[in-house]
């Protein structure tokens, strides 16, 4: 077998982290006494999709959140080791967490619109970081960031209808253009199409790959062939380890750990 | 390697790897059974190797259909991906292996209705040596070995020495004596025939490579010297 047991970790990082758009080194991430993430180190390439998988509790999530500091608030955890943003460590810089989230923004699991109007859907954000100078100003963000989206076409004559009233992926397409509204460099993405059938997954992944031109991404997903479609490297996670991380090409063809081919040929035991 | 969670997925996976294996052996005995009756001057069994040849295709069809299946419905990644597209490529090389035995076969019940040639000797030796990288070539599928794909792979060369020398010699006997024309030509395009199923059997050997390893054999093999045989005469036996 050409598999091996050791890490396959020499594509995670790059030889000089200030490239990397989001660089993470040595991250442990605790839950009280509970170590959730060991040491992880790995370069997010500006532009590109990169795609964390692993089983359940592996820790995707919780590495996602390190990355806009929103294990913050989450009382019991802790996080040591460094994360840089555009080369600026975002814990010990004085980096303000809310314009961290504002550059580094989250699309969940579940669509959670607020219980407001689709336009105050997406306006909210840029309200709150004071991004408008006029309304017509509001306007004209709230209609590009729909249509990044590629949302306008189906709620451009209902702005004023509630967001709760969409289904389920235009839900999931509204909070991509609630995120995208603060102009944010980075979007993180956990499970976004989980809740979402085959035709509204196609949607938001075709959108994905556009909004790759303007945004990084780093998507967590469960599904392989998620990842593959959507993402140029895929790094995979277990027991809070990064084990392996590679263009996504070399992944799904030719994983170099045994415990990677384990899991995505559906082997893992 | 099985172990899949879905154990339907493995048994799939299983039968591919068996209709490849028996595929591969029967194309073996019809390359076996060829020579013989050419040696043996044993038209009977010519006939029965050119009548066997739809067996072959069978289990060709039969790969295609499970790797279509296996496709479509399991999504393959990684080794079980390769392992795949290896059997597709593989089934396909050896589907030629089978026409070309056939081929010869053929030639040979055209060469027992005329006088014997002495050059025929040498025939069989080249058909041995191609025999054995089948089975090599067979053994590494069935093992998942690289290393032992490599070697059989290298091993074209000899085939293909061999082929040169043949076809030297042939011309020579043409040369010599006018009336060993009808047969000598026949009996070059038989050693092509074989050339090609070595050909074809590193084209396997290369495939398992891929399957095994996911990377391409790297280097090439050493060409033949400048009077070699003329190229590809691709030619069908009525
Ligand atoms: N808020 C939390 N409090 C305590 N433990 C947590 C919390 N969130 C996650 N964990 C634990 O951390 C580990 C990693 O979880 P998570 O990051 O959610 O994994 P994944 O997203 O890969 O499924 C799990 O063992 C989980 O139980
Ligand atoms: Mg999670």
């Amino acid at each position: 077998m050409n598999v091996a047991s050791k890490p396959a970790l020499d594509q995670a990082t790059l030889d000089d982290r200030r490239l990397a758009k989001v660089s993470a080194r040595d991250v442990d991430v605790f839950y009280g006494a509970k170590q959730a993430l060991k040491s992880v180190s790995i370069d997010i390439r500006p532009n590109e999709v990169t795609a964390l998988i692993g089983p359940s509790g592996c820790g995707k999530s919780t590495f996602l959140r390190c990355l806009n500091r929103m294990n913050d608030l989450i009382e019991s955890c802790r996080v040591a080791g460094s994360i840089w943003l555009d080369g600026e460590d975002i814990y010990t810089s004085g980096l303000d967490p809310v314009q961290l989230r504002a550059r580094v923004g989250m699309v969940f699991q579940k669509p959670n619109p607020f219980p407001k109007t689709i336009y105050d859907n997406v306006a909210y954000g840029p309200r709150i970081h004071g991004l408008a100078r006029s309304r017509a100003e509001l306007d004209e963000i709230v209609m590009t960031s729909l249509e990044k989206a590629g949302l306008i076409d189906e709620v451009k004559d209902r702005l004023q209808e509630q967001g709760t009233g969409l289904s389920g992926g235009q839900q999931q397409r509204l909070c991509i253009a609630r995120a995208i509204a603060v102009s944010p460099e980075v979007i993180l993405m956990d499970e976004p199409c989980s809740a979402l059938d085959p035709i509204a997954t196609a949607k938001v992944e075709e959108l994905i790959d556009e909004l790759r031109q303007r945004f990084t991404i780093v998507i967590v997903t469960h599904s392989m062939q998620q990842a593959a479609r959507v993402s140029q490297r895929t790094g995979f996670f277990h027991l809070g380890e990064l084990v392996e991380c590679g263009e996504t090409e070399q992944i799904f063809t030719n994983p170099r750990h045994k415990l990677t081919q384990g899991y995505i040929t559906g082997r893992f035991g | 390697m099985g172990d899949h969670t879905m154990r339907a997925y493995d048994a799939e996976l299983e039968r591919l790897a068996q209709a490849i294996t028996r595929m591969g052996g029967l194309a073996e005995s019809q390359l076996d059974q060829a020579i013989g009756a050419l040696v043996r001057r044993d038209s009977d069994l010519a006939a029965r190797v050119v009548a066997s040849d739809h067996q072959i295709d069978e289990l060709e069809h039969e790969v295609q259909n499970l790797t279509v299946r296996l496709l479509a419905l399991r999504q393959p990644m990684a080794i079980d991906l390769r392992a795949i597209v290896a059997a597709l490529r593989i089934s396909s090389d050896l589907e030629r292996i089978g026409d070309y035995a056939a081929n010869v076969a053929k030639r040979a019940l055209v060469l027992n209705r005329i006088p014997m040639v002495e050059p025929v000797g040498a025939i069989p030796r080249m058909g041995r040596v191609v025999a054995e990288i089948i089975r090599e070539v067979l053994d590494a599928y069935v093992e998942n070995d690289a290393d032992k794909a490599l070697a059989a792979w290298r091993r074209d060369e000899e085939v293909d020495e061999m082929h040169t020398s043949l076809f030297r010699e042939l011309i020579t006997y043409m040369m010599e004596d006018p009336r060993n024309i009808t047969a000598c030509t026949h009996l070059m395009f038989i050693a092509k025939n074989i050339e090609r199923i070595g050909d074809h059997a590193t084209n396997v050997a290369e495939t398992i490579h891929f399957q095994v390893r996911g990377t391409p054999i790297v280097g090439e093999r050493p060409k033949a010297d400048a009077i070699a045989p003329p190229p590809e005469a691709e030619e069908e036996i009525p």
